[in-house]
């Protein structure tokens, strides 16, 4: 390494099942340089130091979603946290916060795979076409409209920030209702009604106390606070409309 | 030890192992589709593409034109009845895509757009912003869902396939949050497990993407093809090897040397020109710019860096609204990770290994001489991309190939009688022997050690340029290292998420794969697209080398090489030739046709 190598204190919260009655932390002393993200240091941890440490990883460039941890308390994906930014004081890495831990940094994520599974997470077609046919017309604008709510990256920093899921893991949850709504508005798809079913459900959006911290740590500004919130005022039209239409609401 | 019986087992989650399981449940809803993967189908490393997926859209276009592109790119080592398969294919497959919601960059009235790539003649390369492979990813992951004879085994590791009666019935597999294994028994195997750019130390790659299906299939008697080519993006970030997509320069980018000037145009690029052409400068071939940069650096007109030499990707003219809106994960790379605004500062960058050309030989139709067992993706050589791939080609392949390999294999199933009764016992013998590498005691050897001693060789000796000399140092250094691997510690003895066991499982597949290429390599006394040669064999050679190399694993020993036919069809192999002698070289093509 170079000269202008520095040591940082990292603290990690250790579990491991097989052994441990409950989480304890263990510190390290890692070599980095500037350019070294939290990420990084965790791996020289297991490369050198500790090869019994757990955790997900693995583009190492933000859009796979899986190195999410509390950074000294934050919700983060570790790959682009730099230690620089610590240094010189200690660094904390914790397992997402709301989740079940499995190992060390590694968390149980079966219960957000449940409910991205549970929304229907793909196009319920307003009129079928053949390939053939070629494409459906749908304009910048028309595009714009969904594309932010499209870039979740599954990455469940919104879950580990959300008060709501801390008291209540069975709420459908910030990132699942960002990419039920990306369904709902994009030009194709017809489904809203069946969606909108789970949104007005007692899992559903109406647990949100409208706290916004999900949309701060939302590392590619998908803004699922702005996704629930639209979800509020369609689900109280809805819940309007179905006194009103035969066919019970969405339409 | 569980089993568990499915029709069709899938291995991967990414594009490829997503598009054939959607193939073989839209073929017969009736057969039990088991797609393994070892993360969740979305971190798979076809998130990580960038810049887009070729299919002809244009009435400027045609199918001739991709064809040509794509063998002339690939050095004329491609299978040319495939790749007119895969040129006519590919349109329908995006358009697919498109039909499941993939949010494609659009015209303003409404149409898929297309943008510039390197090596492509007319703009066909279908784009979702810089973030294409991500959204062809969640599509298809999220569509999948839509088919209850999918059954997912996500973070479940394949350790190997179980054959038996001479065809492959199944895989062994250890469930990561458990630690324990499983046999899922199939009458037809598809691997779909991506490259194995992690065997060299600077890469784009993911660190998921260690070859694990190539090194699965080719231990079992599978011929690894033309491994020797290895793909080095002109573009990466110094030190950390991320990629700064080749869309940087199909939206109009420049590269530059540490004078600021355009040095490709003294590579046979020329000329330069101040907005992008198509096949010229910046949208040259990844293989010939990799090259260009290699020539600069022992020229003395690089830029030093912390993380060695970089050239500048200078995308300062385009302006900063142009550049949120069509290279916007580019935009925040710059930013987080180098601190540059590209707005207003040019990028260091630098060549990278970015992708495996070849890999599991399989015909055109997926399937591998293994009975029962098919590939599609890049863990695959069916025969596209020959010694150079253009990009935006891989990502279609994933959907034109992952279609016919689930198709296919779905085929082989019902066809199959059915499996033995004796799997299980095979499985278990994998079990022990896997769970010796963990339980046993007293290894001296630390898994990160190996690995970047591994990694660095593979970049010493299976660069951009190649010697003899080098190559033979690096075919017996992973020799040595295989050796020192049977001395390998896995400190972690639990059952719980051991990656350490798993690290030293993939690095065993990466050894193996990493010896394919090195002797392939140094066998191939040519250069051909991005295998270059500077001792003696510096041209193509047709007479000898027209021809795919064919690996053999031998255990305990160096793999056997021995070639096979390239199947030529309607191009006989020509002068590669870009900007201005391209263009020349095309003329008289035409005019010696008629």
């Amino acid at each position: 390494m170079s000269e202008n190598q520095r040591i940082i204190e990292i603290e990690v919260l250790r579990y491991n099942p097989e052994t441990d009655k409950e989480p304890s932390k263990q510190v390290f002393d890692v070599p980095f340089t500037d350019d070294m993200s939290v990420l990084q240091g965790v791996q020289y941890i297991k490369d050198y130091l500790d090869g019994s440490l757990s955790f997900r990883w693995s583009c190492r460039m933000a859009i796979c979603g899986s190195c999410g941890m509390m950074i000294n308390g934050e919700p983060s994906l570790s790959c682009e946290t730099f230690l620089r930014d610590y240094y010189p004081a200690r660094v904390r890495v914790e397992a997402l916060a709301h989740f079940p831990i499995e190992k060390d940094l590694v968390i149980n994520m079966e219960g957000f795979i449940e409910k991205l599974e549970s929304i229907q997470p793909y196009i319920i077609p307003k009129e079928a076409r053949t390939l053939a046919q070629g494409e459906y017309l749908q304009t910048p604008a028309q595009l714009a409209s969904y594309e932010q709510f499209s870039s979740c990256i599954n990455c469940m920093l919104c879950y580990a920030a959300c008060p709501q899921f801390g008291l209540n893991s069975d709420f459908i949850g910030p990132a699942a209702m960002a990419l039920l709504h990306r369904y709902n508005i994009d030009s194709r798809d017809a489904g809203k009604g069946e969606r909108m079913e789970l949104v007005n459900s007692e899992e559903g959006v109406f647990n949100c106390t409208a706290v916004g911290y999900c949309s701060e740590v939302c590392p590619k500004h998908v803004d699922p606070a702005n996704a629930v919130n639209q979800n509020k005022t369609n689900s109280a039209a809805d819940y309007f409309m179905r006194f009103l239409t035969p066919k019970g609401g969405a339409k | 030890m569980e089993s568990y019986k499915a029709d069709v087992v899938i291995v991967g989650g990414g594009g490829a192992g997503l598009r054939a399981a959607i193939a073989v449940a839209e073929s017969d809803p009736a057969l039990k589709i088991a797609l393994v993967s070892k993360v969740y189908p979305m971190r798979s490393h076809t998130v990580a593409a960038e810049g887009g997926s070729a299919g002809v859209k244009l009435p400027t276009d045609s199918l001739e034109y991709h064809f040509n592109d794509t063998v002339g790119g690939g050095d004329w080592l491609c299978e040319q009845d495939v790749v007119e398969y895969f040129v006519a294919h590919c349109n329908e497959e995006l358009t697919q895509l498109e039909h499941w919601g993939c949010p494609w960059s659009r015209t303003p009235d409404g149409h898929v757009n297309v943008r510039a790539f390197g090596g492509m003649k007319i703009e066909r390369t279908w784009f979702a912003a810089d973030k294409t492979g991500f959204h062809m990813l969640h599509t298809l992951f999220q569509t999948s869902i839509k088919y209850p004879s999918i059954k997912r085994f996500d973070e479940h590791f394949c350790v190997d396939l179980v054959v038996e009666d001479g065809r492959v019935q199944g895989v062994v597999t250890i469930e990561i949050g458990s630690g324990e294994m499983a046999l899922v028994e199939g009458r037809s195997v598809v691997i779909a497990t991506g490259g194995a750019g992690r065997v060299f130390r600077e890469n784009t790659n993911g660190g998921i993407v260690t070859g694990d299906g190539m090194a699965l299939a080719y231990r079992h008697g599978v011929p690894l093809r033309d491994m020797e080519f290895v793909q080095y993006h002109p573009t990466c970030m110094p030190g950390t090897g991320l990629l700064f997509t080749e869309a940087c320069r199909g939206e109009g980018g420049f590269l530059v040397n540490k004078d600021g000037y355009r040095y490709l145009q003294d590579y046979g690029l020329g000329p330069a020109e101040p907005s992008p052409r198509n096949k010229a400068m910046e949208l040259g071939p990844r293989d010939r710019l990799s090259q260009a940069f290699w020539y600069e650096q022992q020229k003395g007109r690089t830029i030093e860096g912390q993380h060695g030499s970089v050239v500048h990707l200078d995308l300062r003219h385009l302006g900063e609204a142009k550049l949120r809106e069509r290279l916007p994960q580019i935009y925040e790379l710059a930013e987080q990770f180098l601190g540059v605004d590209p707005a207003r500062a040019p990028i260091p960058v630098r060549p990278a290994v970015h992708y495996t050309m070849g890999g599991i030989m399989v015909d055109g139709l997926c399937a591998s001489p293994l009975p029962g067992l098919y590939a599609a993706g890049e863990c695959s050589s069916v025969g596209i991309h020959g010694a150079n791939r253009l990009g935006s080609n891989s990502l279609s392949e994933l959907c034109v190939f992952g279609k016919v390999a689930g198709e296919e294999a779905a085929r082989f199933a019902k066809a199959a009688a059915g499996n033995s009764a004796s799997l299980l016992k095979q499985a278990q013998a994998v079990e022990q022997r896997l769970l010796g590498l963990k339980t046993k005691t007293g290894g001296s050897e630390r898994i990160a050690t190996l690995r970047k001693e591994m990694a660095q060789t593979m970049e010493d000796g299976c660069g951009i340029y190649r010697l003899a000399e080098t190559m033979q140092a690096t075919c017996d250094k992973l020799d040595e290292l295989k050796e020192r691997f049977k001395d390998v510690n896995v400190e972690d003895k639990s059952s719980v998420w051991n990656t350490e066991w798993l690290l030293a499982i993939e690095l065993e597949y990466q050894l193996d794969v990493a010896q394919s290429m090195a002797y392939s390599a140094l066998n191939r006394r040519e250069s051909r697209g991005a295998h270059q040669r500077l001792d003696g064999f510096e041209k193509r050679d047709d007479e000898n080398f027209l021809k795919h190399s064919q690996a053999h694993y031998v255990a305990g020993g160096a793999p056997r090489i021995d070639y096979g036919a390239v199947k030529i069809t309607k191009s006989q192999p020509g002068t590669r030739a870009y900007g201005a002698a391209g263009e020349k070289a095309e003329q008289e093509r035409k005019a010696s046709n008629v």
